[in-house]
């Protein structure tokens, strides 16, 4: 292996990586404000890379009808609720947010081709498509089971993942998609091509991760996150409700996970099952990090990029196993280190 | 006997299946049965068990990639290769186990995701396992020359072992270590108090599963006389946890129900959703995934409750077990000491919860420790037992020093306890959590469990369990389920249950809180009794009258530490105990 070679592959790593550390701070945030292991992070991935092809393409994407589907499930839930509680200034938001807008969004796909956008304004509709996902399928499969054991909101994200993973193979067909890239400059560095795409893909990761930082520091609602992640009970006594807390902090993962799949479609052809394999690299990531520090589980995605790219060199048929069996070790060494405590049933 | 009539009938279809039924329904019944092995495995070490796997399909590929592998590469007997595939299983179990068991919650479950991965692209990717594309070309199993290659003679192999799992399962749950399993899920702390190696009941059901998850592998791969990677990837191992879920994660009938259920229904979607939704895919996980979410919600013990409830209702056992005494361990004359604590002192970070805390207890006398709330009684109660060991200072029980010990190991020495917040199994009857505290005066393992070969010390040991169940005077309640009783009697089930470990240190946690007049009364003879037997008595208690009639020493705690100790009437007079009841006079 050459100079050239070890720099091209550390990009690639790098900028897997950065991917991996995005999707590992989403996982940290959801478990420590849910306790939900969200393996279905991987999927608003693939959901958001392949909505933006598809709106490339000129077609009309499915997660439209998934977006309809939910929304009215939630309005539905809810609004009887609320109804029946007499509280009527609350129907309005939910109605508007849950059935408005994405009803808003089907009707402008067919009245303005989203061919002729611009890019930036596909990236937009793209996100505000798949974003909401987040919220109404923790108001729908997840909040009704909030008390429940981390196990079995675990067996819940496994099913919610297939159910996803079978949707997207209904959306979006069996064939990967591709998206133009964002850029077309290129650097050289030592010797070797530097694309322009993969400075984007970290600048902005960097950069989403900054705004997190102020989000989680500065704001009274990244506060309350905090708080709640802390001390849900304790949270829940200060007045922040935990529906609340959980629906934001699924939309903060939605949007994590669509942005970074927007990010990546340009350097890898996306698959309707792609976003599994990411999410859980995301995971390994998150795991070094103990599922609880934040900038330890940024580093280990980042390892698990290099490390992934550099295997891929040498046995690239044996890339997934490498990658995942750097998990036992990992297991291993938290398992000696950190001091057991029993979850009470 | 009414009880054992669908079983019965249940049976006898099984057995006439092939006589009537068309070769597709056959197929469909042999994978039914191949996938109710693997989730019989599942109901036990995620519905009793509490751990959760998604890895078992990668056991199953263990198992017929060993068989496919060794009989087409090297001509081995397929009876042969049964054995060695369930020991490269029950190594990779064992080392899978031994990291991830360690771990509490959710690392398990995310462990199993990342080496059903692993293990999956392993088998697609290594040259002698044929990539990709498998093996092909596995002989017929043979059995005294009858060749079955066909799925009709297959089938009567599965089932046999699908019932022969069931009744072993059924058998081993119903044993000392079936009891030791199933205290898992009550929380380590209390298990371990009675003497149970927890780490190791998690190992022994994490590798029964395997092993089963691996002889339906072997099964498979003769079945299909194929094997290639998919069958034994994530999204089966997830399906598999699908399969005990929607059937009932804690019954082993459930099992099967949920197996038949999702492979009929696999099918059907498989039929019915490409010609609906015009294209052709696996959709049918949609529905799956839909459907679980639904269960969990709506029904979490899954179907076969509410199968059960249409069942006749299962006859109470109410015979009284009856078996000669255990042997008991030599029980220290009067006035031995016992337990002797120097200086211990216990920090959480910077909170001092015990501070320089000295006591002993002799054999033969009642020591009670008081004070006001959050003195810091419990904490040293967790101390002595090892459930959180001290930060500093000395604990010898019987003359050795408890530094090393874990709490099993003082158990088994004749050191047992209540809780304050009680530690019982709702769900079993009073008897069987009595029973628990006889764990390490049995033996007998799991296998003997499963073949039945432990009966004579099950007898015994449930004897014992009803002998001291009588003694607290809860005999009319033995068969009742220990979640039904009032939470003071809960307490004296406690006190049973640390007694049926023939101890000769009693630590009694608030054992008087939630009793009436009279239950305290008889509790107070009770242990009157038991003293008058030279059982040493620690006891932590807030009823002052209980107290100070039954303590022969006190010791009286104030913010971790000790402010007073002597005999009932001098600590009642002194100072600095007036103080710290009824407030200083300025």
């Amino acid at each position: 292996m050459d100079l050239q070679i070890l720099l091209l592959l550390g990009q690639d790593g790098v900028t897997n990586g950065a991917i991996y550390a995005l999707l590992a701070l989403a996982l940290v945030l959801v478990f420590a404000v849910t306790r939900v292991i969200f393996i279905p992070q991987g999927e608003f991935v693939a959901y958001g890379a392949l909505t933006l092809a598809a709106l490339q393409a000129g077609k009309v994407p499915g997660t439209v009808w998934l977006l309809l589907a939910l929304g009215t499930t939630v309005a539905l839930l809810d609004g009887v609720r609320l109804l029946r509680e007499g509280r009527f200034r609350k129907l309005p938001p939910l109605l508007i947010f849950n059935v408005g807008i994405p009803l808003l969004c089907a009707g402008g796909l067919f009245v303005v081709p989203p061919t002729q956008l611009p890019l930036w304004a596909q990236v937009a509709v793209s996100m505000l498509l798949v974003v909401p996902l987040g919220p109404m399928i923790y108001r729908v499969a997840y909040q009704p089971l909030a008390s429940a054991s981390v196990l079995v909101l675990l067996i819940v994200s496994v099913a919610v993942h297939l159910a996803l993973i079978g949707l997207g193979l209904l959306f979006f067909g069996a064939e990967g998609s591709r998206t133009p890239a964002f850029t077309e400059i290129s650097f050289e560095l030592a010797g070797a091509p530097l694309q322009g795409q993969t400075i984007l893909v970290i600048v902005a990761s960097a950069l989403l991760i900054i705004g997190l930082y102020f989000f989680f520091e500065r704001t009274l609602y990244g506060k309350a996150l905090r708080a709640t992640a802390m001390n849900r009970t304790g949270a829940r006594l200060m007045g922040i409700p935990p529906a609340l807390a959980g629906q934001l902090c699924f939309t903060l993962a939605a949007a994590i996970g669509a942005f970074s799949g927007i990010l990546i479609a340009p350097i890898t052809t996306i698959y309707y099952d792609s976003g599994f394999l990411i999410g859980l690299k995301g995971f390994v990531g998150a795991i070094i990090g103990g599922l609880a520090s934040y900038p330890v589980a940024a580093l280990g995605a980042a390892l698990v990029g290099l490390l992934e790219s550099y295997s891929s060199f040498y046995a690239s048929a044996f890339k997934e196993v490498i990658v995942f069996t750097l998990i036992i070790p990992v297991l291993l060494w938290r398992s000696l280190t950190t001091k057991h405590v029993e979850e009470e049933e | 006997m009414r009880r054992q009539l669908p079983l019965a009938v249940f049976i006898a279809l099984l057995a006439a299946g092939p006589l009537l039924l068309p070769e597709f329904s056959i197929t469909l019944l042999n994978y039914i049965g191949l996938y109710a092995i693997v989730a019989v495995g599942l109901v036990l070490l995620t519905g009793v068990g509490g751990l959760t796997s998604f890895g078992q399909a990668a056991f199953v590929g263990i198992g017929a990639y060993t068989t496919a592998w060794m009989t087409t590469a090297h001509g081995v007997s397929p009876w042969l290769t049964l054995s060695i595939g369930l020991v490269v299983t029950a190594a990779v179990a064992l080392f899978l186990g031994f990291i991830t068991l360690r771990m509490g919650g959710h690392y398990l479950p995310l462990g199993t995701i990342a080496w059903g991965i692993s293990l999956y692209f392993l088998f697609g990717n290594v040259e002698f396992l044929g990539g990709h594309t498998g093996i092909t070309g596995i002989p017929p199993v043979s059995l005294f020359g009858w060749e079955m290659k066909s799925g009709r003679d297959f089938y009567y192999l599965i089932w046999l072992v699908v019932l022969l799992a069931i009744l072993a399962l059924r058998n081993l749950l119903d044993s000392r270590e079936g009891r030791a399993i199933r205290a898992l899920k009550g929380g380590a702390v209390m298990a371990e108090a009675m003497g149970i190696n927890t780490p190791r009941a998690k190992i022994v059901i994490f590798l029964i599963a395997a092993l089963l998850a691996s002889i339906s592998g072997w099964l498979y791969a003769h079945l299909q006389r194929f094997v290639n990677p998919t069958p034994f990837s994530l999204t089966q191992g997830i399906e598999y946890l699908f399969m005990a879920v929607v059937g009932g994660i804690g019954h082993v009938w459930g099992a099967v129900l949920g197996a038949g259920l999702i492979t009929v229904l696999k099918q059907w979607l498989q039929d019915w959703l490409p010609q609906i939704l015009g294209q052709s895919g696996n959709f049918e996980i949609i529905v799956f995934g839909v459907a679980v979410v639904l269960i969990l919600q709506k029904a979490r013990d899954g179907l076969w409750p509410v199968i059960l409830r249409l069942l006749p209702a299962p006859s109470r056992q109410r015979a009284v077990p009856q078996a000669p005494a255990l042997d008991r361990r030599p029980a220290p004359p009067a006035g031995t000491l016992l337990l002797e604590a120097n200086g211990v002192t216990k920090r959480f970070g910077g909170l001092v919860a015990n501070n320089n805390m000295s006591l002993t207890v002799r054999a033969g006398e009642v020591m009670a420790l008081i004070g006001p709330n959050g003195a810091g009684k419990s904490t040293m109660f967790n101390c002595i037992s090892a459930v959180d060991p001290a930060s500093e200072g000395k604990i010898a029980f019987l003359g050795a020093s408890t530094a090393s010990l874990a709490a099993r190991d003082i158990a088994s020495r004749g050191m047992s306890r209540t809780f304050q917040h009680v530690r019982l199994l709702g769900q079993m009857s009073v008897l069987e959590n009595v029973a628990i505290g006889a764990h390490l005066r049995g033996s007998r393992g799991a296998l003997a469990a499963a073949l039945r070969l432990d009966r004579a010390e099950e007898q015994r040991l449930l004897a014992e369990a009803a002998r001291q169940i009588e003694r607290v005077g809860l005999a009319e309640h033995m068969f009742d389920a220990a979640g039904s009783l009032a939470l003071g009697q809960q307490r004296i089930v406690e006190i049973a249950r640390a007694l049926c470990s023939d101890p000769c240190l009693l630590l009694l946690d608030e054992p008087a809180a939630g009793l009436r007049y009279r239950e305290k009364q008889a509790l107070a003879e009770l242990l009157r009794r038991l003293r008058g037997e030279g059982m040493g008595i620690l006891l932590v208690e807030h009823d002052m009258d209980f107290v100070m009639g039954l303590a022969d020493r006190v010791v009286v705690m104030e913010f971790g530490e000790k402010i007073a100790e002597g005999a009932p009437e001098a600590v009642q007079r002194d100072p600095k105990v007036l103080e710290a009841y009824l407030g200083g006079v300025e």
